[in-house]
């Protein structure tokens, strides 16, 4: 064997990729063996750290120094002076934003301070192509422990008194699910996995997928085991191509090793995994509606009940969970209900991870325990917000949930306080909003995709949405009503209260919590026709001010002539000629035009 | 794999895949500034590379560092062991290597005879 005095670690995970780490990787392999170095140092290709912004990462231990942002060209220095010599190279450390103070360690870094990473503590520091890491840091140890030393009302039992809660959105108590699987009369049940993430914004299963994928099976061969089923499926979005690589690689060397199979750890338990593709509609990701795509048919919701724990997939009992519920369990076996239900508020235990996106420094994924601040995680991990705006909302819970205002920043962040204040935890992507966000938009955006990805098998979802789409449409060009937010919310109501599944039921959320906390921008723009941040184009209006210079340049670029003005005096901009383009303001070299 | 104790024994053999990301308990630094690579801290750091693959020894950090002003006296290899003094030794050349590993980081008997230091 040979000894490895260094292991550079590259984010491998969709994000990195995409800026870039596979050019990063091949460089340093080209390097490393040039030096001769590739003996001695070894390359490990890691699933996502989260800490995307920054991306390509690369760190290197027994350090555990991090560069960020490594291109092609830094790999040089990187062999040269770190792994040849021994220094670190300092300029591709990451910078504390306010102190300008270099970090050159991993967990001094304030992204990762704040957080607590136990579905994630893999992701990043093992390869998820090679099951001997993962069984290096205690892999499969709980689906033995499970098999060998318990019963599987025990294991039941144990997941109910952890508290763990559904990571999928809806946060129904996972070992009570399990427990309603169990007794359902039935020779054969199932276990499935719900990958199909689709909220705009969330990709923190993406991320466990591909960055600790075993983590994945051991959790639903657990599940099989309490719930008495021996076939799994794993529903994973066709756009995740990488996650599905990685599973395929993980559940054949899980099979070649015996712990898939048949009589797993001479248990007699036999437990299999079959991945299904989705292809992307975004109401597969309801249970009733994604179990129909299993069996072939067409992705629809039915009515429940008979709720998938009766009847479900083929018609057998069926146990469904997300993936980060299936990421947690292992862990709850390991170490214990007690030790799991210590993490958290009264009702709702363990971690959350939620993915920052929108307008927010530290674009990528953070995991917290549940009960902690919006603001810390906005601010201490998120790092605030870019270009010295101010915040104005996030959004949380993708389509289904709800934008919250600055006030409530300080809210404890858990299933119910959330539910309380008219959003909810959903699958965790927080979209964050400054100043020059509409909120109207906002809502137009997500009542937007809903209506786009409704089935149509409903009537107030096909048209309800719809209609509340073209009365958001009408508003945000300057054609509102007085009478429009009443209509929306009553509309909103009937929808939420007639609708068959959740994707209907909750698509008026994003509308609703816009108008309860934001619904003086909706009256600005249908009152005064008005976009407070102006970004509504149509109601965008542009003035000049008394800085004009009087160059003429805008009255040349107007392509409706609707700026007048003689040389060397103020022009003017005639607003009813005005079409709103927004050239002038482009073009004035005095930043003497403004909109709204 | 057939059993628990099976799980358990492939994770004893793999643990030191992974183990330098975590933790490693004994320490061996090299000097590899300017001068120290001019005097072979390259071949010294093989040397030590391929005594640890030998051995199969395991938890063990081998890292660089700087010029530490005894430019006359490089090599200059430290060894730390968890809880005992920094030993540093100088004029290290790769043929006295297999001795300080075996005497110094397998047994913990410091080789005096090649110390030039010792470090709190």
């Amino acid at each position: 064997m040979e000894h490895f005095r260094a292991h550079v670690l590259i984010c491998a995970g969709t994000g990195c990729v995409s800026s870039g780490s596979k050019k990063v990787e091949a460089a340093l392999r080209e390097q490393l063996a040039k030096k001769g170095l590739d003996k001695e140092i070894k390359i490990v290709e890691t699933g996502c750290h989260g800490f995307c912004e920054m991306g390509p990462l690369v760190i290197v231990y027994p350090e555990g120094v991090f560069y960020v942002r490594v291109k092609e060209e830094d790999v040089t220095d990187i062999v040269e002076d770190h792994l040849y010599k021994g220094r670190i190279v300092e300029r591709l450390l990451y910078k504390e934003p306010v102190s300008l103070e270099k970090v050159p360690n991993y967990s001094d870094i304030p992204f990762y301070k704040k957080q607590m990473r136990m579905v994630l503590a893999n992701c990043g520091h093992i390869d998820p192509e090679v099951i001997e890491e993962y069984i290096a840091v205690n892999g499969y140890q709980a689906l033995g422990k499970a098999l060998v030393e318990m019963k599987p009302e025990d294991v039941v039992d144990e997941v109910k008194k952890s508290g763990l809660r559904g990571r999928g959105g809806g946060g129904f108590p996972t070992g009570l699910k399990w427990g309603f699987t169990r007794s359902a009369v039935g020779e054969k049940k199932y276990v499935v996995c719900n990958a199909d993430e689709g909220d705009p914004g969330a990709f923190m299963d993406r991320s466990v997928l591909e960055g600790d994928p075993h983590r994945i099976i051991e959790g639903m061969a657990i599940c099989g085991y309490a719930i008495g089923a021996d076939e799994g499926y794993i529903y994973v979005r066709a756009e995740y191509p990488l996650a599905i690589k990685r599973l395929k690689i993980a559940i054949s060397q899980a099979e070649d090793m015996g712990l898939l199979g048949e009589n797993i750890f001479g248990s007699g338990f036999n437990f299999k995994i079959k991945i299904k593709e989705g292809a992307g509609a975004f109401v597969c990701g309801e249970e009733t509606a994604l179990l129909a795509s299993i069996e072939g048919r067409r992705g629809m919701p039915r009515p429940r009940p008979p709720f998938p724990a009766v009847s479900g997939l083929w018609g057998k009992p069926t146990n469904i969970n997300n993936v980060e519920t299936f990421a947690n369990v292992p862990q709850i076996i390991n170490n214990g209900a007690d030790w799991y239900a210590a993490i958290g508020t009264e009702r709702s235990k363990g971690t959350k991870v939620f993915a920052l996106t929108g307008r927010i420094n530290h674009t990528g994924l953070a995991e917290v325990p549940m009960g902690i601040s919006m603001r810390e995680i906005i601010y201490d991990i998120g790092g605030g917000i870019p270009n010295g705006k101010k915040f104005k909302a996030v959004q949380i819970g993708g389509p289904s949930g709800g934008c919250l205002p600055e006030n409530m920043l300080n809210l404890a962040v858990d299933y119910d306080s959330l539910i309380e204040v008219g959003a909810m935890m959903g699958s965790g992507g927080l979209v964050v909003m400054d100043e020059t966000t509409c909120m109207v938009d906002v809502a137009k955006f997500f009542l937007n995709f809903t209506q786009s990805e409704s089935c149509g098998k409903c009537t107030p979802c096909r048209e309800g949405t719809k209609r509340m789409l073209e009365i958001l449409t009408r508003i945000t060009d300057g054609e509102g009503k007085d009478g429009d937010i009443e209509l929306l919310q009553d509309m909103a109501k009937d929808i939420k209260a007639t609708a068959l599944c959740g994707l209907g039921q909750t698509a008026p959320n994003p509308v609703l919590s816009t108008i309860r906390y934001f619904k003086h921008e909706y009256e600005a723009h249908i009152k005064e026709k008005r976009c407070p941040a102006g970004a509504c184009s149509k109601l965008a209006g542009y003035t000049i001010l008394d800085s004009c210079k009087g160059c003429s340049l805008c009255k040349k670029a107007c392509p409706v002539e609707a700026i007048s003005g003689t040389i060397k005096a103020k022009h003017q901009i005639d607003s009813e000629k005005c079409i709103k383009c927004g050239t002038c303001l482009a073009k004035c070299p005095f930043k003497a035009i403004v909109k709204g | 794999m057939k059993t628990l104790e099976d799980l358990k024994r492939l994770r004893e053999q793999v643990k030191s895949q992974t183990q330098l990301r975590y933790e490693a308990k004994t320490k061996i630094i090299i000097g590899m500034g300017t001068c120290g690579i001019a005097a072979g801290a390259r071949d010294v750091m093989t040397s030590i590379l391929a005594e640890i693959s030998k051995r199969k020894l395991e938890d063990i950090t081998v890292a660089q560092t700087g010029c530490i002003g005894m430019c006359e006296k490089e090599v200059l290899v430290d060894v730390v062991r968890p809880g005992e003094m920094r030993i540093t030794y100088g004029n290290v050349t790769p043929e006295v290597v297999p001795r300080i590993i075996a005497e110094h980081v397998v047994n913990g008997c410091i080789v005096e005879e090649l110390v030039v230091g010792k470090m709190e």
